[in-house]
């Protein structure tokens, strides 16, 4: 555990750059945080930012602001946790902020609207991306495939609110790996 | 006293969104439109703008009703009371994560909840292609999107391309090829 090793401003200034090129909102910054906080920091392992993932869907709040709370928690505490969080809100609020005061040009500037159809395409395929890596590193065994096609499809039909979607995951890992003996 | 009213409002909106993105919408707008701070019609709007603009839905809406309710001090009053629910509770919960997840019961669960995550994040991949294609104007856009869809998937997901980087190429053409 690196603790007091990562500076705050650190903390801010790298949830200040997932914050600003989060677009489409929630698991779309999932490969963003992955690349910054897994693979180029080493703050949290592969496993560790699924969980992270899984318990910032289970508790209020949106999923970019309740990661970057638990990722600034973990290295810094209290107020490691409010500096993740200010980065990742403050791109958000200036960007409003001005497109609340030009509000009518933003709407008819047909450069900014061919731009965003741009985004919207690799949103998707951001997404897609997210999912293979989660698929990877999750889904190792025919029970974890058999558990993502489930919470795949109750998801796209809307059958269940995603939270208990995860409990429901929670429960099957608890009764499945108490039959079998163990997770490992 | 409206700042304070917009705290309030805002806070509590933050506590009941559990799920993230679009789930609140439903209660934001009940929020917003039945305290006469917006319109139906500019509640879209926003919505639309939030959709367009990087950062969680939650926090745009909330900078902005706080904006035009009550300019700057508004904005950052409400857009504060959205994410201070967040920050307790995941305080709690992380501190029992920490206290317990090496006990068995909660790594079998976790071991459990992992795979739902890889399921959660491949269903939220269609549920933004859906509407992003149905809106999407004639074949031609339709296909646009598709491709740069393809392309943001391989060059992230096989070639670990960085994703600030492939959001940026994105836009650059979509303003060059889109109609």
């Amino acid at each position: 555990m690196q603790k007091q090793s990562t500076s705050l401003w650190k903390l801010f200034s790298v949830f200040f750059r997932i914050g600003a090129f989060t677009f489409g909102g929630g698991l779309a910054m999932l490969p963003l945080i992955e690349r910054e906080v897994v693979d180029v920091r080493g703050w949290v392992g592969k496993d560790e930012i699924l969980d992270i993932v899984a318990l910032s869907q289970s508790v209020p709040g949106a999923i970019a602001v309740n990661s970057s709370i638990f990722i600034g928690l973990r290295l810094r505490g209290v107020i490691g946790a409010i500096a993740a969080m200010l980065g990742t809100i403050t791109p958000s609020i200036f960007i409003i902020l001005i497109i609340a005061h030009f509000f009518t040009q933003f709407q008819s500037n047909p450069i900014l609207m061919r731009a965003f159809s741009g985004i919207k395409g690799a949103v998707i395929g951001l997404v897609a991306a997210a999912a293979l890596r989660a698929g990877k590193n999750a889904v190792v065994n025919r029970y974890g495939l058999v558990v993502a096609a489930c919470a795949f499809f109750l998801s796209v039909f809307g059958v269940l609110p995603i939270v208990w979607i995860i409990i429901l995951g929670g429960l099957s890992g608890i009764v499945y790996f108490r039959a079998k003996g163990g997770v490992a | 006293m409206i700042l304070w009213q917009l705290f309030s409002a805002f806070f509590k909106i933050g506590l009941f969104t559990i799920g993230g993105g679009y789930a609140m919408l439903a209660l934001i707008q009940q929020e917003i439109v039945s305290r006469g701070w917006m319109t139906p019609q500019e509640f879209v709007d926003v919505v639309g703008i939030a959709e367009v603009t990087p950062g969680p839905i939650a926090i745009n809406s909330a900078t902005f009703v706080g904006f035009r309710t009550g300019g700057i001090p508004g904005a950052l009053s409400a857009s504060l009371a959205v994410v201070l629910p967040s920050l307790i509770c995941v305080m709690i919960v992380s501190r029992m994560w920490e206290k317990y997840k090496s006990a068995h019961v909660v790594q079998s669960m976790f071991a459990g909840i992992r795979p739902v995550v890889a399921g959660l994040v491949a269903a939220a991949a269609v549920l933004i292609a859906t509407p992003t294609l149905k809106y999407a104007e004639g074949i031609a856009s339709q296909l646009l999107t598709l491709v740069i869809a393809a392309a943001a998937f391989y060059a992230v997901g096989v070639k670990k391309f960085d994703p600030i980087k492939v959001i940026a190429g994105a836009a650059l053409v979509g303003i060059l090829i889109f109609r």
